[in-house]
Formats: structure tokens, C-alpha cells, sequence
């Protein structure tokens, strides 16, 4: 499946342009348009993997990353992906900018917009809040995470994690452990697998399931160990720590005995299972420290690469398609 | 100020207190209905009356209002008692109970005072404060029901704010049983709706917004009743919405205790799924339900288990709308939609139209003790002279409200108010 060493022309001839003006949800693309997406990650992929990683897709674009919620993985993937691709990136910060002295996310995303960046990339605490903004900016939008709504790189980069590993997604069966509640990684993974036909089943107790998610196309598990019977992917969700004092779970000891990820647990998954975690991990909460750490078995490294790579392929989509607008 | 009298001749007359509804004529003076008289014959009409064909037109009462949030005091730019007098009487409606969670809070006679003053020197329609059944609505200690209702309050009511506290509901309902006062509370469990802005759904799982399930009002309203039923108190509940708790209220009433339910036009009109791409507009409290909720909804007015309709006029400034949905303000203005949004109902062939009617006219009145909400003679001539065919288009930009948050912005209506008259004064005319 992997490329052997194309340069940036290599990656210039795979140019797709994006299919929409903004990318606010995974629903935003059809599988065709995933495929192609995953292909031009494919030769970034390789393209980061050489000394030189510069191509110049984005030569004179602004990308500003607007994050109202502190990330590692995102945000900076997002910067690099955006500096190898020869755009200006800045990056904004809630504490450091007027947001801090009251300034409401309209206003705050109007002036940037007044800067005429090309894309903004928005990471907010609020579900909706990438699409409120995309009603009122000029540029082109990327939700990197909108409350718990969609995180729709991170679905495309975990698909392409995935597709590496086995060589197709179609037929996979995957298996989402964890606090689906308040995941959106969870809802846009479910959306996107199943758009791609991956059997997907979520685990966990039902007070971290959000109501009617058996209508979602997913098999619903209450067990890890049933749950993860015969998976080919165990993907792990965060357990956000602050979720003990609502009355969701009732320790952390008790939720890694029940729903953590240990080595015994996973022997129950398919032949040549991998693991997936979007990260952060809280190690000994919801996953093994022996388990993350295995090289055989754990994707979560991939999948920070990964992440680089396939948020140039979706930077260069959404240039193609500016560039194809022509002057205006 | 008051006018000459005035006759209304070859209208279409629905009075919901002796359920005609049929030609007819109507004559008013001295602010009073005169003359109810059926048939198309009109007698001669001396000169000094003046004469308004009304050519097939709805004549009825007008709308009575039980529930309506301005800002004043306390947030004068949302909505001024003025402009929403103006708002309702463009609307048809006119009568209004305003909401005691203002600032400061109606829980003081003073301040009913205030808002009494304030309505008379508008001289629009007439404006009625509803006190707080707790002091700041805090839930803890008991408002001055008594002072509240001696200085001109209509009914008591925690407004947003259940009571959460049981010991205090049911005090403040024995209380209120003693002097005869009516008490409204919205049925929604505190707990389960920290937070929620949306209806637990598959829908609103999805969008990943904050939810709570419609278990939240049937708890709160199931330990109402059950309080009503040991206290003996006059209740109202302020909103029901969904189906389960419509059953609950069903079962209540069976045993014939002394309660009435109000629905609002939003949650007959709308469902979750209006809210679409986070549309704040539509973000209500108690939030939009689910399409059987509303049709089951819609058929408890139709035979009577809801009694009232309300408006719940809640105005919001773009500044507390124009933000994610979870954060954005709850509530939308009502006051002008109110009787085109019914009348749609109507035309959806959903309620006869006497039974609209009585639920926003007599209804309401009734539950309050007023004299209008009907074509007797004697009663006030607060009336609505009404083309129910006439096809609207609302433009929210174009509404009287100071705020313009209305989820029927861009929806098409069916009726227009023509004239709208109180105490036998016009309040409203519509341009010809």
C-alpha cells in the first residue's frame, strides 16, 4: 500500500480538489471522496518521511488555527501540516487574544476573517460552533473538534491508519470502547466506518452511551469482553477524569476492571488485532501501559504520524478547490 | 378617550363562551360589548355608529396571553413593556401576563405596582404581572403571595425556575389554596435538565448537544400533581410538551383535580428536528420534542386535556442567540405569531377552530378571572377583527418585538390580523 519515496510532484499529480467550501463533518465527503482523500495522504506520507518535506501546495495561503481548547496532536499536525505545505500559519489562543476580554466567537472569528486568511482551522468546546462559524466568515473552515459533535480529520486519519494496516476498511470490524458519550472522535468514527461498510460496534457502560445509539448502524456492547470478541481494531476513547463526579462511573479502579484495555482483554479480539487511542491516554484508566506500548500491536504512534499527513492531503484538497475558483 | 360606538356588521363571529361560530354582527360602546346579534340582518344603524363591514371576516375575543417575558425592568433592550404591548396588539392579543423573572424580581408588591403603572401609561392592552411564588425565585422562601395578589398579580409562578424543593412547593401551594391564588409551575426536574438545551434523541446525540430526556418533565410534573391533589390548590401547569407527561395530566384530571395545562404555539408548531444545523432560534425551554410529541400534543387541545395556548414570548438579543447552540439564550418572541401560527394549525384541518379559539381567549381569562375572552354582552370589547385565508410570509426583521428572535422567520402562515380593539379602542389597524 505504501508509496515508494514520490517527491511533491508525485503528490501534485494525485491533487483532489474538496469537494465543499468548508469540511465540517465526515458526512461532508462520499466514499469515493474518502478514497481519493486517503490516497493523497498516502504520498504525504511518504513525502514526511523524506529530509526535504516541503511542498509548496499552499505558497502564499494563511491558515490560522483558532483553538479554544488547549490540544497537542491537532493543533500542532495542523501547524506543520500547513508550514510543509508553504502556507503562513499562525496560530490563536483563548488566553493570549481578546477573547479573554470578553470577545464573543463570532466577533473574535469576523476579525481574523477581516485578516482574509484562506482557511481557518477551529477547535471549540461547543457542538455546532465550527458550522455557526462557517455561516459567518468568508473563508474556508476545518472543524478540528466542535464539543461533542464531529472531529472529522482525526476519523480520516485513524481511517488511514487502518487502511495501512489491513489494506482495505470495507469488512473490518471495529470495535469503540469507552466514553462514546462525550466523544466526538466516537461520532465521526461511526459515521465515516460505516459510510466505508466497517462492521463498528461501540463498548461501554450505557451512562457513557448517548441515547438511541443502537439507531446509529452500530452493535451496541455493555461487556469489553464481548465487545471486542473477533474485532480486527480496538479503538479506546479518553475517559475524561471529570466524569467521576457526575455520577457516570463510579471509580477509576472499577471502570479499568470492567471497560480498561489490559492484555488478557484484547486476547479475545481477532488474530493480529490493533489498538487505536486518539489521545491523550490516562494509562491505567482506560488502557494498559503494556498494551499502548507494544509496537506489535498498538497504532497509536501511526496514528500521530498519520495525522500529519492526512491533514496536508486535506489542506491541499481545500487549496485545490480554492485555486479552482479562479480569481474572483 | 372613549371612542364612539361602533358596529361590526357581516362578520364571521366565534364566541367561545356559547360556541357560536357564524355570521352575525356585534355592536360596542362605552369600551363594552352592546349587541351580539346572529344572522346575516342587520337592523338599521343610527348615524352617529360607526360601521365596519367586516365582509366574511373572524370577529372574536381577543387573544389573552398567560405567558410573556418582557425586560423591563431590568433588561429594557430586549423588550420594553411598551413594545411588547405594541407587539401584541399587532398580534391580536390583548391581554398579557407578564413573567416575574425580571430585574429586579416581581416578588414585591412595589414592583407589581411598577408594571401596572407603567401598562397604564401605555394605554395599549392590558398587562398583568404574574408574581414569583418564591422570594427572587430563589425556591427557598415564599414570596408575599398575598400582598402580590391584593396589589394586582393574576396567578403566582416560579417562572424558568422550578421549584425544586418539595417542602417548598407544597407550602407554597397550601398557602395559595388558602387565598384562592393560582399557582403555575413548569414541570421540568432540575437535575436531569442542568445544562440541556435539547431533547434526548438520537437527533440531538448526534449533534452531540447537551440533552435531557422528556422523563424530566413527567417527574417534576407527576410530584406536582401529587401536591396538588393533597393540597387542594388551583394549578396551572406552565408548558407541558411532550406525550408522556399528557398522560400523566390525562390521569390527573380523571380524578378531577383542580388543574389546567398550557401548551405553547412553539411546541405545536415545531419539532427537534427544526433545530437543524444548530438553529439557536429554535432553541426553547422546554425544548422542541419529537413529531409524535407534537401531534399528540396537538390532539390533547383539540379535546381539551391542554386548555390554553401561550405564546411564551421569551425575547433574545443576537448577541445571546449568534453563538453555539449549548450557550446561546433559550426562547423566542411570540406575541405577533401567535394567531397566524394557530390559525395554520387550523387550516392544517389539525383543531376545529372554536377549540383554538376558547384555548387563547376564554380559556385563559377564566383561569384568571377576567371578564373578557367573550362576545357577551357586557363583557370588554377586547376584540380581533381577522382574515384567516390571508397567506403571510414572516419576515422576522419586520416584526414590532425590539427582538427579533422568531423561529417562524421565513415560514409561511395562514390569517393576518385586521384591526385589534381593547376596551373598544383601536389598538391595532392594519394598513390597507
Amino acid at each position: 500500500m505504501t508509496a515508494t519515496a514520490p517527491g511533491a510532484d508525485e503528490v501534485r499529480k494525485r491533487a483532489f480538489a474538496f469537494p465543499r467550501r468548508h469540511f465540517l463533518s465526515v458526512t461532508d465527503l462520499d466514499p469515493v471522496q474518502v478514497g481519493e482523500l486517503l490516497d493523497l495522504a498516502e504520498g504525504f506520507v511518504a513525502l514526511n518521511r523524506q529530509t526535504t518535506k516541503k511542498a509548496d501546495l499552499l505558497k502564499g495561503r494563511t491558515l490560522i488555527n483558532l483553538f479554544f481548547e488547549a490540544s497537542t496532536r491537532t493543533q500542532s499536525s495542523f501547524e506543520l501540516a500547513g508550514k510543509r505545505l508553504g502556507a503562513d500559519v499562525i496560530n490563536m489562543s483563548p488566553r493570549a487574544s481578546s477573547i479573554a476580554k470578553g470577545e464573543t466567537l463570532v466577533d473574535t472569528a469576523v476579525t481574523l476573517n477581516a485578516m482574509q486568511p484562506d482557511i481557518l482551522v477551529i477547535r471549540h468546546g461547543s457542538s455546532g460552533a465550527a458550522s455557526l462559524l462557517a455561516q459567518k466568515v468568508s473563508c474556508s473552515v476545518i472543524n478540528a473538534g466542535d464539543g461533542q459533535h464531529e472531529h472529522p480529520s482525526q476519523a480520516l486519519l485513524d481511517a488511514l491508519s487502518m487502511r495501512r494496516a489491513f489494506g482495505r476498511l470495507g469488512g473490518l470490524t471495529v470495535a469503540i470502547c469507552g466514553d462514546v458519550l462525550h466523544s466526538r472522535v466516537a461520532r465521526s468514527n461511526v459515521a465515516l466506518l460505516t459510510m466505508l461498510g466497517a462492521h463498528v460496534r461501540v463498548v461501554g457502560p450505557p451512562t457513557l452511551m448517548p441515547p438511541d445509539i443502537a439507531r446509529w448502524g452500530v452493535e451496541v456492547h455493555h461487556h469489553l469482553k464481548t465487545g471486542i470478541a473477533g474485532a480486527d481494531v480496538v479503538m479506546m476513547l479518553r475517559l475524561q477524569l471529570e466524569r467521576m463526579q457526575g455520577a457516570l462511573v463510579p471509580s477509576m479502579r472499577e471502570y479499568f476492571r470492567l471497560w480498561g484495555l489490559d492484555r488478557e482483554k484484547l486476547a479475545r479480539a481477532a488474530g493480529g488485532v490493533r489498538v487505536m487511542h486518539p489521545g491523550p491516554m490516562n494509562r491505567g484508566v482506560e488502557i494498559d501501559s503494556d498494551v499502548a506500548d507494544d509496537p506489535q500491536v498498538s497504532l497509536i504512534q501511526d496514528q500521530v504520524e498519520m495525522g500529519v499527513a492526512m491533514r496536508m492531503a486535506i489542506l491541499a484538497a481545500m487549496a485545490a478547490r480554492l485555486d479552482n475558483r479562479g480569481p474572483l | 378617550m372613549t371612542a364612539q360606538p361602533m358596529a361590526f356588521v357581516g362578520a364571521r363571529l366565534v364566541d367561545p363562551e356559547s360556541g357560536y361560530d357564524g355570521p352575525g354582527s356585534l355592536l360596542i360602546s362605552n369600551g363594552r360589548i352592546a349587541e351580539f346579534t346572529r344572522g346575516d340582518e342587520q337592523g338599521g344603524l343610527s348615524d352617529d355608529i360607526r360601521q365596519i363591514r367586516c365582509e366574511g371576516a373572524l370577529l372574536c375575543p381577543g387573544l389573552v396571553d398567560l405567558r410573556v417575558k418582557t425586560g423591563e425592568p431590568g433588561a429594557e433592550p430586549k423588550e420594553t413593556l411598551k413594545s411588547a404591548a405594541r407587539a401584541a396588539a399587532a398580534g391580536g392579543v390583548t391581554s398579557i401576563v407578564v413573567q416575574p423573572d425580571t430585574d429586579p424580581v416581581i416578588d414585591d408588591p412595589a414592583v407589581v405596582d411598577f408594571i401596572l403603572r407603567r401598562a397604564r401609561d401605555i394605554e395599549l392592552v392590558h398587562v398583568y404581572p404574574a408574581g414569583a411564588a418564591t422570594k427572587g425565585l430563589e425556591g427557598e422562601a415564599m414570596a408575599e403571595l398575598g400582598l402580590m395578589r391584593e396589589a394586582g398579580c393574576v396567578y403566582v409562578t416560579n417562572a424558568d425556575r422550578p421549584v425544586s424543593d418539595s417542602r417548598v412547593m407544597r407550602r407554597v401551594l397550601s398557602y395559595a389554596q388558602g387565598l384562592g391564588i393560582l399557582v403555575a409551575h413548569r414541570p421540568a426536574d432540575p437535575w436531569l435538565t442542568q445544562c440541556a438545551g435539547a431533547t434526548e434523541s438520537e437527533f440531538s446525540g448526534r449533534l452531540g448537544l447537551a440533552s435531557a430526556p422528556v422523563a424530566a418533565e413527567t417527574i417534576m410534573l407527576e410530584r406536582d400533581l401529587a401536591l396538588v391533589e393533597l393540597t387542594g390548590a388551583r394549578f396551572l401547569v406552565d408548558q407541558i410538551s411532550a406525550a408522556a407527561p399528557l398522560e400523566s395530566l390525562a390521569r390527573a384530571k380523571a380524578r378531577g383535580l383542580p388543574i389546567l395545562a398550557t401548551a405553547s404555539i412553539n411546541h405545536l408548531s415545531f419539532n427537534e428536528l427544526d433545530i437543524g444545523d444548530y438553529r439557536t432560534f429554535c432553541k426553547l425551554n422546554p425544548p422542541l420534542r419529537g413529531e409524535d410529541d407534537r401531534l399528540a400534543l396537538i390532539e390533547a387541545l383539540a379535546r381539551g386535556l391542554v386548555d390554553i395556548v401561550v405564546s411564551a414570548h421569551a425575547p433574545a438579543q443576537p448577541e445571546e442567540k449568534r453563538l453555539p447552540f449549548d450557550e446561546a439564550a433559550p426562547g423566542a418572541i411570540g406575541l405577533e405569531t401567535l394567531l397566524p401560527a394557530l390559525l395554520t394549525l387550523h387550516h392544517e384541518s389539525r383543531v376545529p377552530l372554536g377549540r383554538l379559539i376558547h384555548a387563547v381567549t376564554m380559556a385563559p381569562a377564566q383561569a384568571i378571572g377576567l371578564a373578557a375572552g367573550r362576545l357577551t354582552p357586557g363583557a370588554p370589547a377586547d376584540l380581533v377583527l381577522c382574515d384567516i385565508e390571508a397567506p403571510r410570509l414572516i419576515d422576522a426583521a419586520a416584526l414590532i418585538s425590539k427582538s427579533k428572535n422568531s423561529p417562524f422567520d421565513g415560514r409561511r402562515l395562514q390569517g393576518a390580523v385586521l384591526m385589534t380593539l381593547v376596551d373598544g379602542r383601536i389598538v391595532h389597524e392594519a394598513r390597507p
